[in-house]
C-alpha cells in the first residue's frame, strides 16, 4: 500500500479509481455494462428456476447419487461454457464496449480446499449455492433469508479471520 | 407453452447455464461469479471498515454484482409466478420451521465462509473456471463435493 485512502465512501473509491489508475477502459463501470449485468440475472434467475436448481430435494438426491439431474446440468453447462471460450479466445472476441474478454485465472492456495469443503456442507444442508439463493428470495421462499443472513455473516466471518488464515 | 411452464429438461437447462458464461462476458464485459456479491454487500455496508478484504476491494468496479443479482431474483420472481404451471417447492416441508430456519442459517455462514475463502463458488469456479481449464478451480469443485457427500452421507440423518 503506497498510499493510505482517506476515506472508503464509494465517491470518493470513484475519485480514487480515476486518479490512480490509467486504463482507459474500466469493465463494469458504464451505466450500458450494469444494465446488461442486471439483465443477464433476469436471464440467470428464469434458468436457476425453471431447471429447478434451486430447488433443495434436487440438491439432496444429487448429493444422495439419486438421480443425474444436477451432474448432467452442470456438465453440460460446463461443456457449453469451454466451447465458448475456445471461440472468444480463438477470434479475440470483445464486449459490446469494445472491451477484450479476457478470464482471470483463480489462484490455487489451502482455502480452495478447506473452503471449498465447507462451501459444499452449506450446499448440502441449505439446498442452494450463492445463485439459487437470491433466486429463492426473489420467488417468494422467504426462509432462504434465513440462508442469506447466514451467509452474510460467513463472509464477515472470513473478512475478520482472513489475515490469520493460510493462503 | 406447455414446455415451458413445465421444469425444463436437464439439456436445455445446461445449455442456457453455459450460456450465461458469454453471454456476461460479451454484454457486460465480467467473468460469470455469483459469490463476490457477498463481499460487494459487505464492503458497501462497512464503508469505513479497517479490514483489509472490504478495504482494499473495488467497490465501483464490483457493482454489476449488485445488478447481477438483483435481476437473478426478478428472474426468479419472473420464472415462479409467470412461468410455472405448479408452485415450485423450493424447501422442503420440514425446513418451514425455527429449527429449519436456524439449519438454513448454519448452512448459509459455512457457504458465505467457504465460497469467499476457496475464492468462488459453484458459478465461477465449476462453470467459468473449469471451462477455462483453469485447475485449482477443478480441486475447488472436487471438495465442494466432498463436503456435500460428507454431509449428506456421513450426518445427513441428524439433519434432515
Amino acid at each position: 500500500m503506497s498510499s493510505q485512502p482517506k476515506e472508503n465512501s464509494l465517491a470518493a473509491s470513484i475519485v480514487d479509481r480515476d486518479s490512480k489508475q490509467s486504463d482507459t477502459k474500466k469493465p463494469g463501470l458504464s451505466m450500458l455494462a450494469l444494465f446488461m449485468s442486471l439483465l443477464v440475472g433476469v436471464y440467470f434467475g428464469i434458468v436457476l428456476t425453471k431447471s429447478e436448481v434451486v430447488r433443495w430435494q434436487r440438491v439432496h438426491d444429487m448429493f444422495l447419487f439419486k438421480e443425474p439431474h444436477m451432474y448432467l446440468i452442470i456438465s453440460v453447462g460446463i461443456v457449453v461454457a469451454m466451447i465458448a471460450m475456445l471461440i472468444i479466445k480463438k477470434v479475440n472476441a470483445k464486449t459490446i464496449e469494445g472491451v477484450p474478454i479476457k478470464y482471470d485465472p483463480k489462484p490455487f492456495h489451502p482455502g480452495v480446499i478447506i473452503g471449498g469443503t465447507l462451501f459444499g456442507a452449506g450446499w448440502a444442508i441449505t439446498g442452494a449455492c450463492p445463485g439459487p439463493i437470491y433466486a429463492q428470495i426473489g420467488a417468494g421462499a422467504w426462509m432462504a433469508l434465513f440462508t442469506l443472513a447466514g451467509a452474510m455473516i460467513g463472509m464477515y466471518a472470513y473478512a475478520f479471520f482472513k489475515p490469520k488464515l493460510p493462503h | 407453452m406447455d414446455y415451458i411452464m413445465q421444469p425444463w429438461p436437464w439439456w436445455i437447462s445446461g445449455v442456457l447455464i453455459g450460456f450465461t458464461v458469454p453471454l456476461l462476458y460479451f454484454l457486460s464485459g465480467q467473468g460469470f461469479g455469483i459469490s463476490t456479491s457477498l463481499q460487494q454487500i459487505g464492503a458497501m455496508c462497512s464503508p469505513h471498515s479497517k479490514l483489509s478484504y472490504f478495504k482494499n476491494y473495488d467497490r465501483v468496479k464490483g457493482l454489476w454484482t449488485l445488478m447481477f443479482i438483483i435481476g437473478i431474483a426478478v428472474g426468479g420472481f419472473i420464472a415462479s409466478q409467470f412461468l410455472s404451471s405448479a408452485p415450485i417447492e423450493f424447501l422442503p416441508e420440514s425446513y418451514m420451521s425455527l429449527g429449519g430456519g436456524i439449519r438454513l442459517f448454519v448452512g448459509g455462514i459455512l457457504i458465505g465462509f467457504g465460497t469467499r475463502y476457496a475464492g468462488g463458488c459453484t458459478s465461477g469456479h465449476a462453470i467459468t473456471g473449469i471451462a477455462n481449464l483453469n485447475w485449482p478451480s477443478l480441486v475447488a469443485t472436487i471438495f465442494f463435493f466432498v463436503g456435500g457427500l460428507a454431509v449428506t452421507w456421513g450426518i445427513g440423518h441428524l439433519i434432515f
